[in-house]
């Protein structure tokens, strides 16, 4: 069993990390884990694997982490705190370590008021900077939340998402601070579509110094179709996606705009590469993860490194 | 106060088809304050309920009475006299009304007219909005008199998540982000700084720790 996460290994060693993402089925199929990974091994350091994203049941995540893991994956366990309580999310904590995991992403989650469940009681017992915090403790101290001892401390790469795109825009450094504070070795971010503002929250983060402290991987997705770009920006929470991006697949065929969209991720890839202090890049290929080897060959950046 | 809305008529009305007399018992304290259950929401409740019940030919008696508070049994008493003549109770009490009027009299059945809604204050005319959880260990000092807890849709202690947008929640376009609130009052009156520091997690044990909460004041028991 692999005791280093390949995410953390690469990021270490400086060079430009890749992770992508893999959705879950909403039902029990591992085949459709499975060939999911088939797509993307090779091409992506770690996958990450979202934790009943949109609030929407869906196959657990750390059950879609085991299924990568077994096709020679590097999982990212997403855990959000929307659904679990300490006690739970700690006990899981445990149990990935136990199984051979060793990355986890702390997130919030979508509001249950979003999915397919919405008279579900919202558990937010912890938020997502004491879970880092959390999850921390548990690592390097061995120890649970309250201060017990435990017989074995998880081995975990600790992940923590922000959202530069978010308001108030000031402020949004300050809370990526306190995650970092908390403990969060590496940050993803919401899919980035507006580079300029991007940019600029990386003056913020670099100022405070926090790329010293964390690794930052860009978060992008390509757009299918300038239907899927329209309904991102106005439906979708947090998303920030201007209007030039909207004009630029509204002059393209139909048939043409997923060409259209792996090339606008290519570029912002491309773009995220010059960037001082963005250590890699997080592909979210929502449902076309056949896109995520492609925009990785285009954007450079194969072959993986498969070197300890 | 706590803040209840009427239920919808053909609920309560269904409720009530198997008596044939009902006392509308109303509640001069919080539920008149949110115009859902005082003297005058009780007296046009039990109107309807009697035109109803005449119109469909089942005559019934139904009458109303309000007492200043149901959840204090000093007032609840006060029905000694009277309560047996019915066959039900329709409280437009609060939960903890209703509660309060079936443990005094353990033999009539107790109906509730209202849906109990929430610790909020009177925003204005007909608006009244949640802020208080009853956390049992009030933080209003250090996030500038706004709750995180009530107000934030995840609750959370280190704030904003990333669906704050122009000041409004993803959750609801209608709701304002409490940690915008947070940081916009902070910012007012300099202390922003304090946002920086990590808030440990809630210690819940105050809210749902042992099973229904009690207080008991030796001082105030005679």
């Amino acid at each position: 069993m692999k005791e280093t996460s390949q995410l953390k290994r690469i990021l270490e060693k400086g060079e430009f990390a890749v992770t992508a993402e893999c959705g879950p089925p909403k039902g029990s199929d591992p085949d459709a884990v499975i060939r999911k990974a088939a797509l993307l091994k090779g091409k992506v350091d770690a996958v990450n694997v979202t934790d009943n994203q949109t609030a929407i049941v869906r196959l657990s995540s750390l059950a879609g982490c085991i299924l990568l893991k077994n096709e020679g994956l590097d999982p990212v366990l997403q855990m959000v705190v929307r659904d679990r309580n300490r006690i739970a999310l700690q006990s899981d904590v445990l149990g990935a370590s136990a199984l051979g995991i060793r990355n986890v992403l702390c997130l919030s989650g979508d509001h249950h008021s979003f999915g397919n469940q919405p008279q579900a009681a919202g558990v937010f017992d912890l938020d997502s900077i004491q879970f880092i915090q959390v999850v921390k403790t548990m690592r390097d101290k061995g120890m649970i939340l309250g201060g017990e001892p435990l017989s074995k401390a998880p081995n975990l790469f600790i992940g923590a998402v922000e959202n530069p795109f978010a308001d108030p825009f000031p402020f949004r450094v300050v809370r990526l601070s306190k995650k970092v504070a908390a403990g969060a070795d590496f940050i993803q971010t919401q899919c980035i579509f507006n580079l300029d503002r991007f940019e600029k929250w990386m003056t913020l983060v670099r100022e405070k110094g926090l790329t010293e402290k964390t690794f930052i991987l860009g978060g992008v997705t390509p757009l299918k179709s300038v239907g899927m770009a329209r309904y991102m920006k106005t439906r979708v929470a947090g998303m920030d996606i201007p209007d030039e991006i909207i004009k630029r697949l509204e002059r393209i065929p139909k048939d043409q705009q997923r060409g259209e969209g792996i090339r606008i991720c290519v570029e912002t890839i491309l773009r995220l590469k010059e960037i001082q202090g963005v250590s890699g890049v997080h592909i979210m290929a929502i449902e076309w993860e056949e896109a995520v080897g492609e925009i990785v060959e285009r954007a450079g950046l194969l072959p993986r490194s498969t070197a300890n | 106060m706590i803040t209840a809305e009427q239920k919808p008529v053909d609920e309560i009305r269904k409720m009530i088809a198997p008596y044939k007399s009902i006392l509308v018992l109303g509640c001069g304290s919080c539920v008149a304050e949110c115009a859902a259950g005082g003297e005058k929401e009780t007296g046009a409740l039990a109107s309807a309920l009697r035109m109803g019940a005449k119109m469909e030919g089942k005559p019934a008696l139904i009458q109303e009475k309000t007492l200043d508070r149901q959840c204090v049994r000093d007032f609840v008493i006060q029905l000694d006299e009277i309560i047996h003549q019915y066959e039900a109770v329709l409280s437009l009490g609060c939960g903890a009304g209703v509660q309060a009027v079936a443990d005094a009299f353990p033999d009539i059945p107790l109906l509730p007219a209202l849906n109990t809604e929430f610790l909020g204050e009177t925003k204005d005319q007909g608006y009244w909005l949640e802020n208080c959880l009853g956390c049992g260990d009030c933080m209003l000092h250090i996030f500038g008199g706004i709750c995180p807890l009530a107000r934030c849709s995840k609750q959370l202690l280190n704030g904003p998540c990333g669906g704050s947008r122009e000041g409004v929640c993803e959750v609801n376009a209608d709701v304002p982000c409490a940690w915008q609130l947070i940081i916009d009052r902070l910012s007012a009156t300099d202390a922003l700084g304090r946002l920086e520091e990590i808030y440990p997690p809630k210690d819940w044990s105050r809210k749902q720790g042992r099973g229904p909460r009690r207080i008991i004041r030796e001082d105030q028991q005679g």
